[in-house]
């Protein structure tokens, strides 16, 4: 379906000039290797500059790379990035281009210029405005819309005309759960039916194990981990998670709190601690048990999530703290 | 891609050209072998040049709702307000006259036409918001075209509306004014051509922005201003500029028998630019889409 070969694409050094810092070359795709099935949703999950944008531009054509193979659907898209458009639909991060058209013509446009001929626009314009939700707001410009309408009349636009393959960047960044479970809706009919495959580019892990067949985990421009969620999840599934909330200070006299400090993740009055089952069970015991409880807040447990997992694998390469770098 | 030779692989269509390229014919497998390659999927049919600039064009105008007042009226109040500064200095009725009223009239032209899309076409670029029509099946000529002919459109008011105002103010014949359907559509067409160039190929987006303030500022300096007493290197810049042309034969179509010749060779010249700039700004589209 969509086979990527030892891609490789460095953005060149940037020369200071005033007031803007000189950056180094940046190798934002280094040697990426990816497999996506046909009729499956996949993920590709990373922090900010981990390189999926920089990735995905390179599969809808948008972006030359400086080595490498990508085939989608048997097609060459190094040697020929113009086959991109007519195979596949991309939802891009930018909504400039339709920012002043009413969210009705956004869609009728972009099928006409999809190849659909006026009348077949129009129809595939109210299905997807039905489909969304966005009857509503039709005939509003998109700049006059919240932040995750537009997002959602961005999706429509992407969606109208069929393709086989759909690429989204970030899709639902914004949108309230409404909006948000439309898009999931839509998505899986169109799988469903059709046997559309998805590309999807996300920062939200809590969304990515719902709605994600399999993960690709990108960090610095490289494929760090690639399974299904739960095969992901298995890597870590040895430990498990411990949020403590203290109400002020910890109580730091306590030897057991005292003991828990080292392992502990601090951030303000909260402890993320990732630990074996059994040390779990016995820091929770510490914590609830005697002086340290009426120290304590709140406190969850919790099996691991794709977030522990990113953490788990991002350790290894730098120590990442989480999904999204601060 | 695979270069082994056809005898070697009996499934592959023909030899030495690529199952791909081969119009997406399945390679029949033969002997139970399974094929070598995938067979390619068909391709979505592009949009066709028409009906896609058809398409740019209404979306593009749509704009003008939303975006009223600096698409539509800005320029019309400026040109307005030059001409009644120039009454204060200008005879009525005189040659100058005509050079001030045919000035601020295609000075309409070359706010909207020239800067506003090169405004427009460097903050798409630099956003991005190119990206959009880079993965529509979509002509390039067909998103430069439809964005100049909205903007050349735009101008169409302020321009009729600067003309009869200043005929007016200058007491000059308005019988002839007919010419501006020419004049408006080919000048535009030409200073669209400049601006969509310019916000494609500037570097960075205030580059697009200069260059845009610059053309315009040059089309009223230089084509307000009367021309017989401007110094002769600055009538060679005059006459660089294409929407001089406009000027000129919106300024002859004043006379009483207007010399028609010399209207058609002004406006020849607009076209004429009008070809070479809509081919350049498709080159810097396309350039500009695909980095």
């Amino acid at each position: 379906m969509c086979t990527v070969r030892g891609l490789v694409k460095t953005y060149p050094a940037a020369r200071g000039r005033r007031g803007a810092p000189a950056t180094p070359e940046v190798r934002a795709s280094d040697g990426i290797d990816l497999d996506v099935v046909r009729g499956e949703v996949f993920g590709l999950l990373g922090p900010n500059g981990a390189g999926k944008s920089t990735l995905v531009r390179q599969l809808t054509g948008l972006l030359r790379p400086d080595a490498g193979q990508v085939r989608v659907l048997g097609h060459d898209l190094v040697r020929h990035p113009e086959r991109a458009s007519r195979l596949l639909g991309y939802l891009g991060q930018d909504s400039t281009a339709l920012d002043e058209l009413t969210v009705a013509l956004a869609a009728e446009t972009t099928a006409r210029l999809r190849g659909l001929d006026a009348r077949a626009a129009r129809a595939e314009r109210d299905a997807v405005i039905g489909e969304l939700g966005l009857a509503g707001i039709a005939g509003r410009p998109l700049k006059k819309l919240s932040g995750g309408q537009r997002r959602l009349a961005c999706v429509a636009a992407a969606l109208v005309g069929e393709r086989p393959l759909l690429v989204l960047d970030e899709p639902t960044t914004g949108m309230d759960p409404v909006a948000r479970r439309a898009v999931w809706a839509a998505v899986d009919r169109r799988r469903a039916e059709r046997g559309v495959t998805v590309l999807l580019v996300t920062h939200n892990v809590i969304e990515a194990e719902t709605v994600l067949d399999r993960v690709a985990v990108l960090d610095r421009g490289r494929v760090i981990a690639c399974d299904t969620p739960a095969g992901l999840k298995a890597m870590v599934a040895d430990e498990v998670r411990v949020e403590l909330v203290w109400r002020a200070e910890a109580p730091l006299h306590i030897p057991g709190v005292a003991a828990l400090r080292d392992a502990a993740h601090a951030s303000g009055r909260r402890w993320t601690l990732r630990l074996a089952p059994d040390a779990a069970r016995a820091a929770i015991a510490t914590v609830t048990g005697g002086p340290a409880f009426a120290a304590l807040d709140d406190f969850t447990l919790a099996t691991p999530s794709l977030e522990d997992v990113y953490v788990a694998l991002g350790g290894l390469t730098d120590g990442a703290e989480g999904l999204v770098k601060t | 891609m695979s270069v082994v030779p056809a005898q070697a692989m009996p499934g592959m269509p023909k030899a030495g050209v690529p199952a791909e390229e081969a119009g997406g014919a399945a390679p029949r497998p033969a002997d139970g072998v399974p094929a070598p390659l995938v067979a390619p999927a068909p391709l979505a049919a592009s949009a066709r040049l028409l009906p896609a600039l058809a398409a740019v064009y209404r979306a593009q105008l749509s704009r003008a709702r939303v975006a009223r007042i600096p698409l539509l009226f800005v320029a019309t109040f400026q040109s307005v307000g030059i001409m009644v500064l120039m009454r204060g200095v200008v005879d009525e009725g005189g040659g100058a006259a005509r050079s001030v009223v045919a000035g601020s009239s295609v000075l309409v032209v070359a706010f909207v036409a020239l800067n506003l899309l090169a405004q427009y076409f460097g903050q798409l670029r630099a956003s991005g918001g190119l990206d959009h029509y880079a993965t529509l099946p979509v002509p390039p000529a067909a998103v430069v075209l439809g964005a100049a002919a909205a903007y050349a459109s735009f101008t169409v008011p302020g321009t009729a509306v600067t003309a009869v105002v200043g005929s007016a103010l200058f007491q000059l014949p308005m019988g002839h004014l007919w010419v501006l359907a020419a004049v408006v559509p080919l000048s535009g067409a030409a200073l669209a051509g400049l601006g969509a160039a310019l916000g494609l190929l500037a570097p960075r987006q205030e580059l697009a922005t200069l260059c845009g303030q610059l053309g315009m500022s040059a089309a009223l300096l230089l084509g307000v201003l009367p021309a017989d007493r401007m110094p002769e290197v600055v009538s060679y810049a005059r006459d660089l500029l294409p929407s001089t042309y406009g000027v000129e034969a919106l300024a002859r179509s004043f006379d009483g028998q207007p010399d028609w010749l010399a209207v058609c060779a002004d406006l020849g010249v607009c076209a004429g630019v009008a070809v070479v700039s809509l081919a350049a700004a498709t080159w810097a589209y396309r350039r500009a889409a695909v980095r």
